[in-house]
């Protein structure tokens, strides 16, 4: 199974230039069209399923704009002690 | 009793706690951002944040200390390698960088850069070269590219009447006070990861007191170039790096060994 | 402690030090170089900061930079090396943060020469550099006046978050005199709150002269007034020689004032009730107390070494209550105390001024002393 991974895209920060969008390996974000931010841009969104949590997006994003999030599949994890 | 097989999740990438929670006044796609936020994050994970202090030049990054959650200064034009040894003389065991253009540095900035760097000041510079002045509007500079049309080069950039590019880097590391001077580009994934290793070798000078350290950060601006972010990337790539090839110019070979 | 035979710029370096300056910046200029040479030798021996810039414009703004950690730091330089210091001296006070700058002034403009003057009167008490603010100028008249004012500039300019600048001349910084020198003062342990020093455990500092929104420069600029305010209420010096009964008041400054004290004392062994009024504070200008003299004595006979610079100050002060008279002595030219002396026989005469621009009839004597003299 893929790694599961999201990201979230602060309004204050995104300018919509879209370089996340074309960066995106999984090729999963795009300008959101119907939406402008309170500064006025698109913003950029997931558009699919698909996104690895790679963070390539937020290291390209010239705004730190990008937060990434990423599923720790559960068979890497060790038991977790009893309480 | 075990623990149900609800997935983990982890933040794989967040804003540094060197940056403020303010919106940069940078224009959309322009890498200065990447470039700030490079630092915050080099400073972050080396733990400088407390002792840093920043000196902002004149130009597009005139706001710089704003983004910065760290004391800064701001300096004249061009005066920052000046006002940044002034710091460091009487606070020697802070860590002082300067972020400067190529209009700051390598034009009005010329003297105070190449004495710093003779000096061996132990400081960190950061130097943006995006061969334009942004925040005048999109006048050449020292390092616009022969041909590249700027407002005031409207022909295209004529070595004949106005000379060529300045190679700060290259010149830079001719001196023997220095002790890391390399050139990064910001224009894909893979070099913005190198830009920031070569930040990180920047100030681990300073900590280790070897010397002048200069990273060179070759950097888009959509806005003068008149082409649109995504392409400014390709413009860094084809256009920019065969003038300003990357490379480690002056690698103080203590660098390379392990902290004693 | 003793007085001993000190020479001027390196007791002025001394002073600085004695004063806590722990971070020197400068670049060579005669008559000023002294200075320099004597803050390379020791400040390192004392573990403090000394650095020859590239050039004063360099200078200046390691000076700026030093100043922004709350230290106390000077530069020293000479006419033509001030005029390049403009630009960070502006930022220095649009920033709000305390420096000493020694100005040794010589001939000029331009290149000029390296003798005495006092042709800088202007760009340095009206400013100079860009912008709406008011430096603190001294002008001492004596190697222990120097020392003195040296100490008391880094003590306003912390009081203050000012400029001071203290202004000299070759003869001062050439000058073996008698003083003495105070003691070593001990470095403050903590620096100020507003200081750039690292942000731990508080909110980042910032300094900057950037106000980007012009109504907070404004802000900023009312601030500035006010505090000038406050320093033109509180900071003015001078020193007067036998005013008290005196019907003719000789006022000039530094080494004219200097001079002008012989003259002045020669005057009154002829018997002329002259007296000798001299500013230390030209800015701060002693503006009450030149009012007060204009409504007691007969005549005022202002000396420069210059065109008239202070003259232009005094004059609307006087409100043409009695007549103001000028010599002065331009190029690195000083006065004798003869030629003071002459001026005040002829001031003491009263006679009525010939067309009452003190300029226009200095310059026709000053021509033709000139002419006499070659």
């Amino acid at each position: 199974m893929p790694v599961k991974g999201w990201i979230e895209v602060d309004d204050m920060h995104c300018k919509g230039c879209a370089l996340c969008v074309s960066a995106c390996p999984q090729d999963v974000i795009a300008l959101n069209m119907d939406r402008l931010t309170p500064k006025g841009y698109h913003p950029a969104h997931l558009i699919d399923e698909g996104c690895t949590g790679c963070a390539v997006c937020a290291i390209i994003c010239p705004d730190a704009a990008i937060t990434v999030f990423r599923e720790v599949p559960v068979h890497s994890k060790k038991a977790p002690e009893s309480a | 009793m075990t623990a149900p097989a609800k997935p983990e999740v982890k933040v794989v990438f967040q804003r540094p706690e060197s940056f403020t929670d303010l919106t940069t006044h940078y224009c959309p796609g322009c890498t200065h951002g990447v470039a700030h936020r490079l630092i915050a994050e080099v400073i972050d994970e080396m733990g400088l944040r407390e002792k840093t202090i920043g000196v902002a030049p004149v130009g597009c990054s005139v706001f710089a200390y704003k983004y910065f959650n760290m004391d800064f200064v701001e300096a004249p034009h061009g005066r920052a390698p000046a006002m940044a040894t002034g710091i460091k003389r009487v606070l020697p065991q802070n860590t002082v960088f300067t972020y400067q253009g190529d209009g700051d540095l390598a034009s009005i900035g010329m003297a105070e850069i190449m004495h710093a760097a003779a000096r061996g000041e132990n400081i960190t510079v950061i130097f943006i070269n995006n061969a334009i002045y942004g925040m005048t509007g999109g006048q050449m500079a020292p390092t616009t590219l022969p041909g590249m049309t700027t407002t005031s080069s409207p022909f295209g950039r004529d070595v004949e009447l106005t000379g060529f590019p300045i190679r700060m880097s290259e010149m830079l590391a001719t001196m023997d006070g220095t002790g890391y001077i390399v050139r990064r580009s910001l224009h894909d994934v893979k070099n913005i990861r190198k830009a920031k290793k070569a930040l990180f070798m920047a100030f681990e000078t300073q900590e280790r007191g070897l010397g002048f350290s200069m990273v060179e950060l070759l950097s888009s601006c959509p806005t003068n170039w008149k082409i649109d972010p995504s392409k400014s990337l390709e413009f860094i790539a084809e256009r920019m790096v065969p003038v300003f090839p990357l490379d480690d110019f002056k690698v103080n070979p203590e660098l390379t060994k392990k902290r004693a | 402690m003793a007085k001993e035979l000190l020479k001027g710029n390196e007791a002025f370096a001394e002073a600085a030090i004695r004063a806590g300056c722990e971070g020197f910046y400068g670049y060579p200029i005669t008559p000023s170089t002294e200075f320099l040479e004597y803050m390379a030798k020791r400040m390192p021996q004392l573990g403090r900061a000394f650095v020859q810039a590239e050039s004063e414009v360099a200078a200046v703004n390691m000076v700026y930079g030093a100043a922004c950690t709350g230290k106390r730091t000077m530069t020293a330089s000479s006419s033509p090396g001030i005029s390049l210091m403009m630009e960070g001296i502006s930022y220095i006070a649009g920033t709000e943060v305390p420096a000493v700058i020694v100005n040794v002034i010589r001939g000029g403009p331009g290149l000029g020469n390296i003798a005495p003057s006092q042709g800088d009167y202007y760009q340095m008490v009206k400013g100079g550099g860009h912008g709406d603010y008011f430096p603190i100028v001294l002008a001492p008249a004596s190697v222990q006046e120097t020392v003195d004012c040296i100490i008391l500039a880094f003590d306003l300019a912390d009081k203050y978050r000012s400029i001071v600048h203290v202004i000299v001349d070759g003869n001062l910084g050439q000058m073996m005199e008698p003083a003495e020198l105070p003691p070593m003062r001990e470095l403050p342990k903590e620096p100020p709150e507003w200081a750039v020093t690292g942000a731990k455990g508080r909110e980042p500092n910032f300094l900057s002269s950037i106000y980007i929104d012009p109504a907070d420069e404004e802000v900023t600029n009312i601030r500035l007034v006010k505090r000038w305010m406050e320093i033109e209420k509180n900071e003015v010096r001078y020193n007067e020689l036998m005013m008290e009964d005196a019907e003719f008041a000789v006022i000039g400054f530094g080494t004219a004032g200097r001079v002008a004290s012989s003259a002045v004392r020669a005057a009154r062994e002829e018997g002329i009730k002259v007296g000798l009024f001299r500013p230390i504070s030209l800015a701060p200008f002693p503006k009450k107390e030149v009012e007060e003299i204009s409504k007691r004595v007969q005549r005022i006979l202002v000396v420069e070494m210059n065109s008239g610079m202070m003259l232009d100050d005094i004059v609307p002060l006087v409100e043409g209550r009695v007549p103001v008279e000028f010599y002065g002595r331009m190029g690195g030219m000083t006065p004798f105390p003869d030629e003071i002396l002459d001026e005040i026989r002829r001031v003491s005469e009263n006679k009525a001024p010939v067309n009452g621009n003190a300029r226009a009839e200095w310059i026709a004597r000053l021509e033709k002393i000139v002419e006499e003299g070659k």
